[in-house]
């Protein structure tokens, strides 16, 4: 388990170095177009090919994958905390709380958000820079992604309030504060955890959908989830293992964040 | 009991035996034929099924660009231009039986033209305020007068399916190859022969060659590809570049280059008066230099070799050149030449401050271009034009929006400074965009509804467009309709990209497809259309 | 009696946030961009009148909160309206697409919960660490992929694409229950139980999942709302013309009585399964 664990940390360590050093170094330059090599495989110049237009394809995977590591995880905190604060804690207060918190998670889960999104698009300036537009796309998604955590935290929140060793812990005097605090919290952060590993990797591909509606991370700039767009295409239009490239820095990554920090596995 | 098992046997082998091989033609809708009704046909699925199924006077040859005789065998249009007589063929019957004859002509034309019904082909048809009147000369021949000169009137009969004035069926009743025999909304559109249809080979044999056509509803391109791929589908119109050459690769003897089609791919400024852009901006886009030196930093060689894989060629103007007749081969080709843009743009007062543009104001030329998302080739263009105006120091955001919020901003709003899309199912005849080019026309993307032309040239434009509308011989509306494009390629209001290619994917196993520029590129000539024996064995 | 009255509140309350989420949602679409537009408006060959007619066909929607009181009325009465992009009766619309989504999401989730269950309880029994890993780095393969990247995949190994919902679903269920069960397991009461030699099957049988029951019953209903909504792209990009399809469809055209219609739909669908789900676990709950 420690093998696994600081194998996974060095390979962290690994892929957010290169991605936040990587666009220094020269010749890894993401927007330069070289038509005269577009759409082609892995070669001397460009190590992982290039793109429909010609771009080198390392070059932005490492600059797509900063972007997406920087404001996925920052995403999926905020969507985490919200559940937390709608989910969790109207769980543990019960009665009309509970019912009312229990009534805007099911909206939540189910209103058209699409054109939620939209609205915010027309909002927004059309000069919007690429990295704004970037970062207020993945703050959207964080403020819509709680519900399905938050359900879940209220079911937990609510089973921890009805057990007996809270119970115990009121009949002894523990204020409500102390008894959510060092009783009931830790109980919650393993279901807070599971979501927050889920949210990252689903905020990296809803960024690439949202470009449908002029948010997501603008040209020139590439994302993880764009990258992963293309493979689509990818599948039937051209069969090049350089295609999941970026699939597999994601799977990698997701996989090793979750061995490096995750405390407790099933024994 | 022996004596039953030889009839038993053949009885059994019969009822399992599967029923007639049919010769079924597939490939898919892209979406649901929003109507069936063919005077509200106005999207490319519900025109499909117009084309399969409706029966028109004349035919206008894809191939050929000629008008050909159809359910009228001749026809005369008056030298004023209002009145057009058809002689009608006899003997034809509409699918259910009804006999045809001119009172269905006079039936469909007073549908078309019923100002409640807001047809786009009946749209195309109104030339001045007035009703249309119809006169049958005899049972098999009938004079249409409309209240002004309609230019090419002929040619527009052929986007006239002819309805049926008496029978139950209404508008399921149809003269054309074929008929709906079952619609699943959402899944297919099933059509079988017409077994009264008029049409016969040269050796006598009834057309069409094929039993039936399935239309599976499919939006998914990739989908598309691989149903082709797999022989599961028999025809694609309209194939991605990308696709065309994974399959030409792949086999070649599925897929055809048609050449330049009629469509095209253009830019445009935004230019209208209530345009919510700042004012120093709206004088950059106004200015014919500037937008003279944006299309000359655009690398058109480049799109089309890098997006459409060679199979586009640059656009010159609003007119492709697989338009044999309308298209004005005098036009000078697109130059690419950043250095003479910037010349140009220096007349007009910009000049570089460390790399950027910047106006005789100060502000630097930064403005966005939006377009349509989920289009991948206009995507990878936009991306390559955002890298050539970089080039000469102009900082280009690219906004890909969903269509709607798209035609808000260029048609209602008015807020967006430049916009990409393409022209699409174009026709012929440059009467029908009429509206584009009218500066007090909804449509007049650049600069809509203007009470007076807000320059010269575009007043030149609506003088000579009128021109063409009301000229009846061919040779001075060519010239006045040259005479716009020569102007459209100087003042630029649209900046033309490229002309793309009919790509399509045709079976081997068909025979009597001949892909062309004008749609449908590959069924245009459905009645013909048939499988070869020992293809269809194989390929099945 | 208590029971009686408790569905009572919870139906009432559920028909409140249903109408309160038709409302909202009918909010949002009238006041989303591109409302009121219509392809047509680019067709060239249309007359000015004919465009004025075109932009005039959503009039009567642009006052929302009428039009939904005029809409709820025609419901009660039996009608949904007329799709305006479709040309059709909404009514209709739902009715030939109802059974394919319902039957798709019901197949898929089943696909899912018994695929997850599985490797849960195999986790579980075998108590083996790189079973487990496998398990996480598949779920998390899955949750990388795009849902139009897996459709096409099934549909090149010629099984349905509809079965990418169970892409989606599988991860987020897998997951939860994982821990779920992980942390349930770590509880000195199992600990106790395992230690006097009860089966690792009894144990998770009798004793584990019954103390998640509850969040097991959450999970069920939310995991019903992700597959409505995940249907709706999965639909689209594969062509299956269910009410995700239609969803999507009329999203982009802006078609309200449609939307409002779908939405009514998947509201209700939610809050009845979130709702049917804390019956469950409060009627099967213990007394503290």
């Amino acid at each position: 388990m420690k093998i696994a664990r600081m194998v996974a940390i060095v390979v962290v360590s690994l892929i957010t170095l290169i991605s936040m050093g990587g666009s220094l170094l020269p010749g890894f330059d993401y927007i330069r177009q070289d038509r005269k090599h577009f759409s082609e495989g892995p070669s001397y110049e460009h190590w992982l090919g290039t793109d429909a237009v010609g771009r080198d394809r390392l070059a932005r995977l490492i600059h797509g994958t900063r972007v997406s590591l920087l404001l996925a995880p920052a995403a999926a905190g905020i969507s985490v905390v919200l559940a937390f604060v709608v989910g969790a804690a109207p769980g543990f207060a019960g009665g009309v709380t509970e019912r009312m918190a229990k009534a805007i998670i099911d909206l939540a889960l189910s209103l058209p958000w699409f054109f939620l999104l939209l609205m915010v698009r027309a909002m927004l300036p059309l000069n919007t820079s690429p990295a704004v537009s970037a970062a207020i796309t993945f703050s959207v998604l964080g403020l819509l992604g709680w519900g399905v955590p938050a359900r879940i935290l209220l079911a937990r929140a609510r089973r921890l309030r009805q057990s007996e060793f809270v119970a115990l812990a009121r009949a002894g005097g523990v204020s409500h504060r102390r008894l959510f605090g060092v009783h009931v919290l830790p109980n919650l952060l393993p279901v807070m955890t599971a979501q927050f590993w889920i949210a990252v990797p689903v905020f990296i591909l809803a960024e690439a959908n949202l470009s449908l509606l002029g948010l997501g991370v603008a040209e020139p700039l590439p994302s993880l989830g764009g990258l992963l767009r293309d493979l689509e295409s990818g599948l039937s239009v051209r069969s090049d293992l350089c295609n999941f490239a970026a699939l597999f820095v994601l799977v990698v990554m997701v996989s090793s964040l979750q061995v490096a920090f995750m405390k407790h596995e099933v024994s | 009991m022996r004596r039953l098992m030889l009839p038993l046997c053949l009885l059994l082998l019969a009822l399992a035996t599967p029923g007639m091989c049919l010769d079924e033609l597939r490939f898919y809708l892209h979406s649901d034929p929003k109507t069936f009704n063919p005077g509200l046909v106005a999207d490319p699925d519900s025109e499909t099924i117009r084309y399969l199924t409706g029966g028109v006077l004349v035919r206008l040859n894809r191939q050929t660009q000629q008008l050909e005789p159809e359910l009228a065998t001749a026809w005369k249009v008056s030298k004023d231009g209002k009145t057009i007589t058809f002689q009608l063929r006899q003997g034809v019957r509409f699918s259910d039986g009804t006999p045809f004859g001119a009172q269905d002509v006079q039936f469909t034309m007073t549908v078309l033209m019923d100002p409640m019904l807001h047809s786009p082909t009946g749209d195309a048809f109104r030339s001045g305020q007035g009703k249309i009147s119809a006169a049958i000369l005899t049972p098999d021949r009938i004079s249409l007068t409309f209240p002004a000169p309609v230019a090419g009137l002929e040619k527009l009969f052929d986007q006239v399916a002819i309805m049926s004035a008496s029978s139950p069926k209404k508008e399921m009743a149809v003269l054309g190859p074929f008929y709906v025999a079952e619609y699943k909304p959402g899944a297919y559109v099933a059509l079988h022969r017409n077994p009264n249809y008029w049409k016969h080979d040269d050796a006598g044999r009834a057309l069409p060659y094929l039993d039936a056509v399935k239309l599976e509803i499919q939006s998914n391109r990739d989908i598309e590809m691989l149903k082709f791929s797999r022989n599961e589908i028999h025809l694609i119109n309209a194939m991605d570049a990308d696709y065309f050459d994974r399959l030409a690769r792949l086999a070649p003897d599925k897929v055809r280059d048609a050449g330049p089609s009629l469509d095209s791919e253009m830019m445009w400024f935004n230019q209208a008066s209530e345009a919510s852009v700042a004012s120093y901006k709206l004088e950059w886009f106004r200015s014919r230099n500037f937008r003279q030196a944006v299309s000359l930093s655009i690398n058109r060689d480049d799109l089309c070799k890098v997006v459409y894989g060679g199979h586009a060629i640059p656009a010159r103007g609003p007119v492709s050149p697989a338009n044999k007749y309308w298209f004005n081969s005098q036009l000078p080709q697109a130059r690419f030449d950043q250095e003479d843009a910037l010349r140009l743009l220096q007349e007009d007062g910009f000049r570089l401050v460390d790399g950027k543009l910047v106006d005789r104001g100060g502000h630097p030329v930064q403005f966005s271009i939006i377009t349509n998302a989920g289009n991948r080739s206009r995507e990878r263009m936009v991306s390559m034009i955002q890298a050539d105006l970089r080039a000469i120091g102009m900082q280009v955001n690219v906004v890909t929006l969903d269509f709607p919020s798209l035609i808000q901003r260029i048609s209602k709003a008015f807020n967006y400074e430049a916009a990409m899309l393409g022209l699409t199912n174009v026709e012929l005849d440059p009467n029908e965009q009429m509206n584009v080019w009218l500066s007090s026309s909804d449509q007049h993307q650049w600069n809509p509804r203007q009470s007076a032309p807000a320059t010269s040239w575009e007043a030149e434009i609506d003088r000579l467009m009128l021109v063409q509308a009301s000229a009846m011989d061919d040779k001075t509306r060519k010239r006045a309709f040259d005479r716009v494009q020569e102007i459209v390629a100087d003042e630029l209001p649209f900046i033309y990209l490229v002309n793309q290619n009919a790509l399509v994917g045709v079976s081997p196993a068909l025979q009597g497809v001949v892909p062309v520029a004008a749609r449908p590129q590959t069924y245009w000539d459905i009645e013909h259309i048939r499988f070869s024996v020992e293809r269809a064995n194989n390929a099945n | 009696m208590s029971l009686w009255r408790t569905l009572a509140k919870r139906l009432i309350m559920a028909v409140i946030v249903i109408l309160v989420g038709g409302f909202l949602s009918a909010v949002l679409v009238r006041y989303a961009p591109g409302f009121g537009t219509d392809e047509r408006q680019l067709d060239a060959r249309l007359s000015a009148e004919s465009l004025q007619a075109i932009r005039d066909e959503s009039s009567a929607e642009r006052g929302i909160a009428s039009y939904y009181v005029e809409w709820l009325r025609k419901m009660l009465r039996g009608g949904l309206g007329d799709s305006r992009s479709m040309q059709k009766p909404v009514a209709q619309l739902l009715m030939e697409r109802s059974g394919i989504t319902l039957r798709i999401v019901a197949e898929s989730l089943a696909i899912a919960w018994m695929v997850a269950l599985f490797l849960v309880a195999a986790t579980w029994s075998t108590h083996s660490a790189p079973l487990e890993k496998t398990c996480t780095t598949a779920s998390g393969l899955l949750l990388c992929l795009p849902a139009g990247a897996v459709a096409l995949l099934l549909i090149l190994l010629n099984a349905p694409g509809y079965l990418a919902l169970v892409a989606v679903v599988f991860p987020k269920v897998h997951r939860y229950l994982s821990d779920l069960v992980g942390a349930t397991g770590r509880m000195s009461h199992i600990l106790a139980a395992r230690a006097k030699g009860i089966s690792e099957h009894r144990l998770l049988l009798w004793h584990v999942i019954p103390a998640i029951r509850r969040e097991i019953l959450a999970l069920g209903g939310v995991s019903i709302a992700l597959a409505l909504n995940a249907a709706i792209p999965v639909e689209a990009l594969c062509g299956i013309p269910g009410i995700g399809q239609l969803a999507w469809q009329s999203a982009l055209a802006r078609d309200l009585p449609v939307l409002i219609s779908v939405s009514l739909l998947v509201i209700a669908f939610t809050v009845l399964a979130n709702s049917g789900a804390d019956l469950l676990a409060d009627e099967r709950r213990q007394p503290a």
